[in-house]
This record gives structure tokens, sequence and C-alpha cells, in this order.
């Protein structure tokens, strides 16, 4: 049952993955890139990592995929015109595969050494192990992050301001 | 067969070479922007597999934190598209090359 749960999110993933860097148009890539984002989110279940799962269509298929929609359909983007450059495309094609192929050859040679699934102590991967451990163990961590994120918004709302009427414009 | 932890190190390794592809072939900015993301998302996998199999919690964590560095920079980086937008009127990349040479 795990074999065939796991076989079909793989596929899922990657046929999803593959439609979103390749569809024209920004709407129906980001569209895929939520299937891709739910595929792996499955795959995170299949992990024993509920809570992760959860945060993983909460914020990323919910608010981060939102914000990318928003900003498409706002300022009603159309695909912008891409000349298929041929060597161009053959040397990004020909980089990824080489960087696949030596992550390939290094899985490989490392794989009898990697630890086979082992059974999981009780409440792994809950909300409350993964909090107990976020707030005392990686607490810093955390107010560093919310600290990040308050950044994260104070740049992005200085950045697509309007100038004000009396300052002159930079550009 | 059982689904052994090499089998979620290759997929997350498919899904990263896909998102560098992604980022290395196409022209437009929100399609770079998003294969970012499917390159967070294969080291996300990565993480929580990981911590699956070596029973350790922490690779979830670290999955929590990823995810908060992955919002911020998505909201700056949408900000930065819409800046680019407004002053060029296009998502092209090639009209944001002036540091270029």
């Amino acid at each position: 049952m795990e074999t065939i749960l796991f076989a079909a999110f793989a596929l899922a993933t990657i046929l999803a993955a593959l439609l979103t860097i390749t569809a024209p148009a920004p709407i129906a890539s980001a569209l895929y890139l939520v299937v891709t984002l739910f595929c792996v989110a499955g795959l995170y279940v299949l992990l024993a990592a509920p809570f992760v799962a959860a945060i993983q269509i909460i914020v990323y298929a919910g608010a981060v995929l939102v914000l990318i929609l928003f900003v498409i359909m706002l300022l009603n983007l159309k695909p912008v015109e891409e000349k298929i450059s041929i060597p161009w495309h053959a040397a990004g094609i020909a980089v990824a595969a080489l960087l696949l192929l030596v992550v390939f050859l290094t899985i490989m040679s490392v794989s009898s050494l990697l630890p086979p699934a082992s059974p999981l102590p009780s409440g792994y991967g809950t909300v409350g192990q993964v909090g107990r451990l976020l707030f005392t163990k990686y607490l810093y961590a955390f107010e560093v992050v919310s600290v990040l994120l308050l950044l994260a918004v104070i740049g992005a709302v200085a950045l697509i301001r309007k100038p004000d009427a009396g300052e002159t414009d930079a550009d | 067969m059982q689904i052994e932890l090499t089998h979620y190190l290759l997929l997350a390794a498919v899904l990263f070479a896909i998102g560098v592809m992604g980022v290395l072939t196409r022209k437009n900015l929100i399609i770079i922007l998003m294969s970012v993301e499917l390159m967070l998302n294969a080291v996300n996998l990565t993480f929580v597999a990981v911590a699956r199999y070596t029973a350790d919690l922490t690779g979830q964590v670290i999955v929590f934190f990823v995810m908060c560095v992955a919002a911020a920079e998505v909201a700056v980086g949408l900000a930065i598209l819409i800046s680019i937008w407004r002053h060029r009127g296009t998502m092209h990349i090639d009209s944001v090359k002036l540091l270029k040479w």
C-alpha cells in the first residue's frame, strides 16, 4: 500500500513539476505548482510528518500560491514572449541533467549506508512533539524567524509603495 | 518492494533538477520564482525523509524554518517583480539586465 501511494505521489509530483516549468502561461504554471505542492504534502504524510504536511498545504498551497496568483491576476500578466534559443535551452537542460547525474551517482554510491525504515517513537511528527522542540531547543531560531517575517513584510511594502507626490521618483 | 530512503532522495533530486531547469530555461520572472519554490520543496522533502528514516524530529523543525524563509522570499520577490513591472512594463527577464556586465 505504501509503495503504491509513494509511486503515485512521486509520479504526480514529477509530472506536475515538469508541467509547471513548461506551461506557457504563468497562471497555468501556478496551478500546476499547487498540484506539485499537494503531492509533496502527500509524501510528507507517508513520511510520518502530518504537521509538516498541514503546514505545507496551509502556508505553501494556501498563502504563497494565493500571493502569486494575486500578482498574476492583478497585473493581468500575459505570457511573455519567449523566443526559443536552442543553444541556451540545451545548455540549461544540460546543466540540470549534469546536476541530476552527479546527485544520482552520489546517492547510489551511499545507498547501502543509508538507514532502513525504523519503528518510530509514539507521537512522532505530531503537532505536540514538533511544537515542543520548536519552543524549547529551537526557541531562538523561532524568534529570529519571526523577526525575518516582519522584515519581509516591511521590505515588501517599502518596495511596492508608490512614491509620495512631493518626492522625486529616482527612476 | 519496500520504500527506502534512497527512493525519497532520488525523487527529491529529480524535483530539484526540474527546478534548476525551470530557472535556466524560462524567461518569465514569475515562472522563475515558481521554479525556485520547486527547488525549496525538493530540499524540504529531503529533510523530512531523512528525519523519518533516522527517527529524529529535527528535520521537520528545519522544514518549518525553511518554509518561513521561503514565504519571506516570495513576499519580497513578488514585491520586486511588481516594482519591475511598474518601471519596465514587462516580466521578461531580459528587461532586468542593468547590472549584467
